[in-house]
C-alpha cells in the first residue's frame, strides 16, 4: 500500500461518521503518535532523502550547464556597450529626435569628444565601432579613425595652459586640484574621475600619471564658464592666471573639429544609429535573426539580398524532416526484422546497428567524405558498373545531398533502437490471427501491426528530429553551402564574425524550437522511456 | 517467422527474400562506411582515395606509415594523453553524481520528478553548438575556459543523461522487497546499499559509465570551444586534420577508435545480459 | 597604451641588458595555422630555439583562424593562456585597436639586420600596426590541373580565365567568403584595379560583383579550410582552385601532383606574430626572448627552406636558399619575387573592416539562393 492511500484511510478514520472506529479514537503508531502524523513524517523524510540524493547532481547541472545557457541567452538582448562607452553622448541625445532634419546640438558633440577620448584611452572605441557597424555600415572605421585623432582636438587649450605655467605638464597640480575642486569645476571633476579609474585599472596611482589632454580641455571649459570664481583652494591664483590666458584662445568648436576628423559625424544616420541603440537592452539581435532591422524609423524587413536567416531556419527544418523520414523508411524494416528473428540471430545483427552508434561521429563523417566525393568510392563503383559516365560523375558531397546521406546514416540507430523496443512488445500472434481471419499480408500489416508500432515511430522521429536540427559538425564538413544548418551560422558568428549577440539570438530561437519538441517528446513518450541499446 | 511454411505462394516467397535483401542492404549502408576507411588507413599515399595499387592488392601500395605517424607524432600523442586524462575524470563525476541521483529519482515519492528529470536529461537534448557557446562565454567569465577542469566539467555534464537513463532503466525492474528484506534482517541502509542494491544495479552503472566515457572521448564541439591547446583531445586533433591538413593519419586514428568502440560495445552488451539475468528478466 | 609600452620597454631592457634577468617561464603556447606552415615554423624557429634552450617546451594551438574571438574571451576572463599568436595583418590591426595585443617597440624587441640596420627599417612598411611583428608575405592565388581533358592542352594565364567556363570548363573552388572573390569578379568585369574598392562601396558595384560570380556559381565548390583546395585538386574534384600559394607549392613540388600555379592578380597579404596583452612577467620574458631569436634575419630566411612564403625582412631575401629536402631554388616560388609580384593585388583592410559585415551578409544570402 502506498503512503497516500494509507493517509487517506487515517483521514477517514478521524471522521465522526465512521462510528466503529471513531469510538476507539485515532489510530496510533507504536510510539504513541497518531498514525497519520507519523506516516506523513515518514513520507516527508522519504521525500527529503530522495531530494538529498538528487540535489548534488541537480546543482551540478544547474551550475555547469543551465547557467551557461542562460548566460548566453542574456547576450541576445544585452546592449550595455553603447551607454557604457558613450554615457555623456547618450544623455545629450535624449531630446534629439532622429527624424529631425538637423544634427544633434553642439553639447552632444562636446559630450562625444569626452566619451570618445576616454574610450580611446581604454581602447573601447573600436569594439563599440564594430558593434554599431552591424547596424550601419561604415561606423567601424569612423570610430577607429576618430579614436586615433581625437588626441589633438584640444591642442590650443593645452598650449595656453602650459604657456601660462609649465607646471601643469606634470601630474602634481592636477592631483591637488582634484582634491580641492569641490563643485566649482564640474567637468574637470567628471573627467578626473575617469582618469583616476583608468589609472587604477592599470594598477597605477593617478596622482603620478601624465595628465590626459582631456583634463586640460575640461579645465579650460570650466574656467571659461567662470569656474575660477567659484573655486576656493590653494590653486586659486593659478586658475585665475589660466582664465586670463584663455581669453586669447578661440573656443574649440567640437562639431567642426569632429567633422574634420571624419565627415561621417555630419551624417545624421550615424547619430540616429547611436540613439536607436542607446538603451541597455535591445531587440535588435532578435530582429536581425528574423531578417528584420531596427532602424531609426522603426522595424523593417531587410532588403531581399540580405535576407538569410528565415531561409536557413526553413532549410534546417526541411532537411531535418527529410532526414527523419529517411530514417523511418530505412529503420522500420530493420527494426521489424530484428524484432521477429530468433534472439540469437537478432542479437548478432543488432551489433551492426550498435557499432555505428558507438563509433565516433568524426570517424563516420570522415568516412562519408571519402565515400561521397566525385573521385570517391561510390562514384568509382557507379562508373565501373556503367551507371554513370566517367565525365558526368554525381555530385554527392558539399551540398544538401551529402548532408542528408551522412546524417541519415549517423542518426539511423536512434530510430532503429526505439522502434525495435516497441516492436518487441507486439505479439506476433496478432498478425497470425488477422491472417487466419482472412486478411491478406498487406491488410494484416497495415491494419493490425502498423498501428501498434506507431508509438515507436513517434519516439524515434522526435528523437532523430531533435538531434538533427542542432547538428553542426557533419554539415560543416560535408554540407558545402546548400547543406549547412543554422548551427553552422551560429558557430560562424561566434568565432569568425564575432557578432556574439546575433549568435545568441539565433541560438535562442533554435533552443526554443528544441525545447518545444522536447516538451512534446516528454508528453508523448515520457523522458523516462528513452532507451539506449 | 524464420522458416517458410510449404504452402506459401511464389509471390510470398519472392517478397520474403526481397525483404531480406532490402534489410541486408540497409545494414550494409550502416556498416560499410566504417569498414571502408579501415583499408584506407593502410594507404601508402597521402590522400584519402583508393589508389590503383591498393585495388590491385599490391603490397607496396599498403603501409603502416600512418600508424607510425600516430604513435610518433607529439601532437597526436599529446591529444591521446589528454583524451585519456579527460574522459575518465568526466566519467567519474557523471557516474558518481548520476548514480546517486538515479537512485533518488527511483524512490516512490519525489516532488517535481518530471521537471527534475527534464533538467537532468537536457544536456543530451540541447544542440551541442548552443551548449558549447554557452559554456564558452560562461566559463570564460569564471576563468574555466582553457583549463582541464573546465573541459572535464563540461564533459561530465554531457555524460550525465546517459548515466541517468541507463541506471534508472536497471532500477525500474528492481524488486523493492529485497531492500526491505535486508532491512528486516537488521542491515543498515548503507550496508543494504552496498550488499544488495549495488550488485544489482552495477551493470547499469558500468554501462552508463561507458556511455559517459565514450561521450567525452568522442566529443569535439564543446572541447573546441571550452578547451584550449593544452586540452586538445583526439577528436579535436581529428577535426583540425579534416579541416586543415591532408593526412590519412586521421584514418589510422579512426581505425583505432573503431576498435575501441567494438571493445566498449561488447562490454556493454555483456553487462546488459548479465544485468537481465541478475534481475531475473529472461530474454523473450 | 602608452603606459604599457614604457613598462614593457623597461622589462625588455632588463631581459636583454643582462641585469636582474627576470625569471623566464619554460612553457609556451604558440598559436598558428597548422599544416605545412606550422611545420615550417617548428623547423625554422622552434627546434633551433629549443636546441639553444633545452627545457623549453612548446604547445601548439591551431586556432589562428579564430584568434580574435578566442583572445577576446580570454581577455574577458582575465585568463590569457596563449603566449604568441600568428595572425594575418588584418587581425593584428583589429587586436591592436582593441588593446588585446601588446604594442611592441620593434627596434628594441627585435634583432637588427646583420649590417646593423634597425629592425623597424629592415621590416619597413610591412609593420602595418604597432603590435604586428611581420613574418612572411603570402598570396591567395589559383592552382589548376594541367591534365584537364576538356581544355585541349590550353593553360589559363589570367585571373579572368576562372570566369571563362567555355574555354576552361570544370569545377572551381573559391573561398566561402566575399574577400578576394568580389575583387576578382570586378576586375574581370572590366573595373580597373585601382578603382575596385570605390566601385565596391556602392550597392550597384556589390550587385555587379555578385552578378559576375553568378555566371560561374553552378561550377563552384566553396572552401573554408586551407586543406580543401589542395585536396580537391589532387583528387581531381576541381580543375581550378584558389588557396594560399604555399599550399599549392607543397602540392606541386613536394607531392608532385599534376597542378600548376597562376601568378595573376593574386591577392597579396601579410602574416606575423602578436603578443597577447596581459601576460605575466615570466611568460612575457620567455616570449620576447623567443621572438628576438625567431624573427632575426637568418631565421626568417630559414623558414623559406620549408615553405614558399616570402620572408618579411629585406635583409632575409638574399639569404633565401634551397628547399630543405628537394634542393630546388626557393626564390622563384616566392610571392615577393619581382616576376611573380608584378601583377599582384593588394587587399585594402581599412575598407574591409567597414564593409565586412555588410558584404558578408549579402554574400551569404546570395550563396544560399
Amino acid at each position: 500500500m502506498t503512503g497516500k492511500q494509507m493517509s487517506d484511510q487515517s483521514q477517514s478514520a478521524a471522521s465522526p461518521d465512521d462510528v466503529p472506529i471513531a469510538e476507539t479514537g485515532p489510530v496510533l503508531a507504536a510510539d504513541g503518535r497518531p498514525l497519520k502524523q507519523s506516516l506523513n513524517r515518514a513520507l516527508r523524510r522519504q521525500k527529503l532523502r530522495a531530494l538529498m540524493l538528487i540535489a548534488p547532481l541537480l546543482i551540478f547541472i544547474l551550475i555547469t550547464f543551465i547557467a551557461p545557457i542562460a548566460d548566453m541567452l542574456f547576450r541576445s538582448v544585452e546592449n550595455q556597450i553603447v551607454s557604457d562607452t558613450l554615457p555623456r553622448t547618450v544623455k545629450e541625445l535624449a531630446d534629439w529626435k532622429p527624424d529631425d532634419a538637423e544634427l544633434p546640438p553642439p553639447a552632444a558633440f562636446a559630450a562625444l569628444y569626452t566619451d570618445l577620448f576616454i574610450a580611446a584611452e581604454e581602447k573601447a572605441h573600436t569594439r563599440l565601432g564594430s558593434r554599431l557597424n552591424y547596424e550601419a555600415t561604415g561606423v567601424s572605421s569612423l570610430f577607429r579613425k576618430s579614436g586615433r585623432r581625437v588626441d589633438n582636438l584640444g591642442e590650443d587649450y593645452v598650449d595656453a595652459i602650459t604657456a601660462a605655467d609649465a607646471g601643469w605638464k606634470k601630474p602634481g597640480p592636477w592631483a591637488v586640484l582634484a582634491e580641492t575642486a569641490g563643485s566649482a569645476l564640474p567637468r574637470f571633476a567628471d573627467v578626473w574621475g575617469e582618469f583616476a579609474r583608468v589609472a587604477k585599472v592599470n594598477d597605477k596611482d593617478p596622482a603620478g600619471e601624465k595628465p590626459w589632454e582631456l583634463l586640460f580641455v575640461s579645465l579650460a571649459e570650466d574656467l571659461r564658464a567662470g569656474g575660477a570664481a567659484a573655486y576656493d583652494g590653494p590653486l586659486k591664483r593659478e586658475l585665475d592666471q589660466i582664465t586670463q590666458a584663455l581669453v586669447e584662445v578661440a573656443p574649440v568648436d567640437y562639431q567642426a573639429a569632429l567633422v574634420e576628423i571624419d565627415a561621417g559625424w555630419a551624417d545624421r544616420t550615424v547619430w540616429a544609429t547611436i540613439k536607436t541603440y542607446a538603451p541597455r537592452f535591445t531587440p535588435g539581435y532578435f530582429l536581425n535573426a528574423a531578417d528584420m532591422h531596427l532602424g531609426p524609423d522603426g522595424i523593417a524587413l531587410k532588403p531581399e539580398n540580405q535576407r538569410l536567416y528565415v531561409m536557413l531556419f526553413q532549410r534546417t527544418l526541411i532537411m531535418s524532416l527529410s532526414i527523419t523520414l529517411a530514417t523511418i523508411l530505412l529503420g522500420y524494416p530493420v527494426a521489424w526484422l530484428l524484432a521477429n528473428l530468433p534472439m540469437r540471430i537478432s542479437n548478432l545483427l543488432m551489433i551492426l546497428v550498435l557499432l555505428p552508434f558507438w563509433t565516433s561521429l568524426l570517424v563516420r563523417t570522415s568516412a562519408w567524405k571519402v565515400l561521397l566525393q566525385q573521385q570517391g568510392v561510390i562514384n568509382d563503383i557507379l562508373v565501373w558498373i556503367g551507371l554513370v559516365a566517367d565525365d558526368n560523375r554525381l555530385v554527392l558531397i558539399n551540398n544538401a545531398t551529402g548532408t542528408i546521406i551522412a546524417m541519415t546514416h549517423i542518426l539511423l540507430p536512434f530510430m532503429i533502437l526505439p522502434l525495435y523496443s516497441v516492436m518487441q512488445t507486439i505479439p506476433p500472434s496478432y498478425l497470425r490471427a488477422a491472417k487466419s481471419l482472412g486478411a491478406n499480408n498487406w491488410t494484416a500489416f497495415w491494419r493490425v501491426y502498423f498501428p501498434q508500432s506507431v508509438p515507436g515511430i513517434g519516439a524515434g522521429s522526435i528523437l532523430v528530429f531533435i538531434l538533427a536540427i542542432g547538428y553542426y559538425i557533419t554539415p560543416e564538413l560535408v554540407g558545402g553551402t546548400s547543406g549547412v544548418f543554422i548551427s553552422n551560422r551560429i558557430a560562424y558568428h561566434i568565432s569568425t564574425s564575432l557578432n556574439w549577440g546575433l549568435a545568441a539570438a539565433l541560438g535562442a530561437i533554435l533552443l526554443a524550437a528544441v525545447l518545444l519538441l522536447y516538451w512534446a517528446y516528454d508528453r508523448i513518450v515520457g523522458i523516462d522511456n528513452v532507451k539506449l541499446g | 517467422m524464420s522458416a517458410l511454411p510449404p504452402y506459401t505462394t511464389i509471390g510470398q516467397r519472392v517478397w520474403y527474400y526481397a525483404f531480406r535483401v532490402i534489410v541486408a542492404l540497409i545494414l550494409f549502408f550502416l556498416i560499410a562506411p566504417i569498414v571502408v576507411i579501415i583499408p584506407l588507413s593502410f594507404n601508402a599515399e597521402d590522400f584519402f582515395t583508393y589508389t590503383p595499387g591498393m585495388l590491385a592488392l599490391d603490397p607496396d601500395a599498403y603501409s603502416l606509415k600512418h600508424y607510425r605517424d600516430f604513435f610518433t607524432n607529439p601532437d597526436w600523442q599529446q591529444a591521446m594523453r589528454n583524451s585519456v586524462m579527460i574522459a575518465p575524470a568526466a566519467t567519474v563525476i557523471s557516474v558518481g553524481l548520476g548514480t546517486l541521483a538515479a537512485i533518488g529519482l527511483s524512490q516512490s515519492h519525489v516532488p517535481f520528478r518530471r521537471a527534475i528529470m527534464a533538467i537532468l536529461i537536457s544536456p543530451m537534448i540541447v544542440p551541442l553548438i548552443i551548449s558549447a557557446a554557452g559554456m564558452y562565454f560562461f566559463y570564460s567569465r569564471v576563468g574555466l575556459q582553457g583549463t582541464y577542469v573546465g573541459v572535464v566539467l563540461a564533459h561530465a555534464a554531457l555524460g550525465i543523461p546517459f548515466v541517468i537513463i541507463t541506471v534508472t532503466a536497471t532500477l525500474v525492474g528492481f524488486d523493492r522487497s529485497l531492500t526491505r528484506a535486508a532491512a528486516n534482517m537488521g542491515a543498515n541502509p548503507i550496508t543494504t546499499f552496498f550488499k544488495v542494491q549495488m550488485p544489482l544495479i552495477l551493470p547499469g552503472v558500468i554501462a552508463g559509465g561507458l556511455f559517459a566515457f565514450i561521450t567525452s572521448f568522442d566529443e569535439v564541439v564543446v572541447v573546441l570551444f571550452v578547451g584550449s591547446a593544452g586540452q586538445k583531445t583526439l577528436p579535436w586533433q581529428m577535426f583540425i586534420g579534416l579541416r586543415e591538413q591532408i593526412s590519412p593519419t586521421i584514418l589510422a586514428v579512426a581505425t583505432i577508435l573503431v576498435a575501441v568502440s567494438i571493445v566498449l560495445l561488447t562490454a556493454v552488451e555483456l553487462l546488459r545480459r548479465r544485468s537481465e539475468r541478475l534481475r531475473g528478466i529472461t530474454p523473450h | 597604451m602608452k603606459l604599457k609600452t614604457t613598462l614593457f620597454a623597461t622589462s625588455v631592457l632588463t631581459v636583454f641588458g643582462g641585469a636582474a634577468v627576470a625569471q623566464m617561464a619554460n612553457d609556451m603556447t604558440i598559436v598558428s595555422w597548422g599544416g605545412a606552415y606550422q611545420n615550417s615554423q617548428i623547423k625554422a624557429y622552434v627546434e633551433p630555439y629549443q636546441e639553444n634552450n633545452p627545457g623549453v617546451s612548446v604547445v601548439w594551438d591551431e586556432s589562428s583562424a579564430e584568434a580574435v574571438a578566442k583572445l577576446r574571451a580570454q581577455n574577458e576572463a582575465n585568463n590569457v593562456t596563449w603566449d604568441l599568436v600568428d595572425v594575418t595583418a588584418a587581425d593584428a590591426m583589429r587586436l591592436c585597436d582593441e588593446g588585446l595585443a601588446l604594442e611592441i617597440d620593434h627596434d628594441t624587441a627585435l634583432a637588427p639586420a646583420p649590417d646593423g640596420t634597425p629592425a623597424s627599417e629592415d621590416f619597413g612598411d610591412m609593420i602595418v600596426s604597432d603590435c604586428f611583428i611581420p613574418q612572411i608575405a603570402y598570396s591567395y592565388t589559383f592552382g589548376y590541373r594541367i591534365d584537364a581533358a576538356e581544355w585541349n592542352g590550353k593553360e589559363p594565364t589570367s585571373i579572368c580565365d576562372v570566369f571563362d567556363l567555355e574555354a576552361f570548363p570544370g569545377k572551381r573552388s573559391l573561398e566561402k567568403r566575399p574577400l578576394n572573390n568580389v575583387e576578382w569578379a570586378l576586375i574581370c568585369d572590366g573595373v580597373p584595379r585601382d578603382t575596385v574598392y570605390d566601385v565596391l562601396e556602392t550597392e550597384e558595384g556589390q550587385a555587379r560583383a555578385l552578378a559576375k560570380l553568378d555566371t560561374i556559381k553552378d561550377s563552384v565548390i566553396w572552401w573554408s579550410a586551407g586543406a580543401d583546395t589542395p585536396q580537391w585538386l589532387a583528387d581531381g574534384e576541381v580543375v581550378f582552385g584558389s588557396t594560399y600559394n604555399g599550399r599549392l607549392f607543397s602540392l606541386i613540388v613536394e607531392q608532385n601532383q599534376p597542378v600548376n600555379m597562376m601568378w595573376d592578380s593574386q591577392a597579396y597579404d601579410l602574416d606575423g606574430w602578436i603578443v597577447p596583452a596581459g601576460l605575466p612577467e615570466d611568460r612575457l620574458a620567455r616570449v620576447m626572448d623567443f621572438l628576438y631569436f625567431a624573427t632575426d634575419t637568418q631565421r626568417l630566411a630559414d623558414q623559406a627552406k620549408y615553405i614558399s612564403y616570402g620572408p618579411a625582412r629585406k635583409s632575409s631575401a638574399p639569404l633565401v636558399s634551397t628547399h630543405a629536402e628537394l634542393g630546388i631554388e626557393m626564390a622563384p616560388h616566392m610571392p615577393t619575387n619581382p616576376d611573380n609580384a608584378k601583377n599582384a593585388f593588394v587587399i585594402n583592410y581599412e575598407w574591409w573592416a567597414d564593409y565586412r559585415d555588410d558584404l558578408d551578409a549579402k554574400f551569404q544570402s546570395w550563396l544560399a539562393q
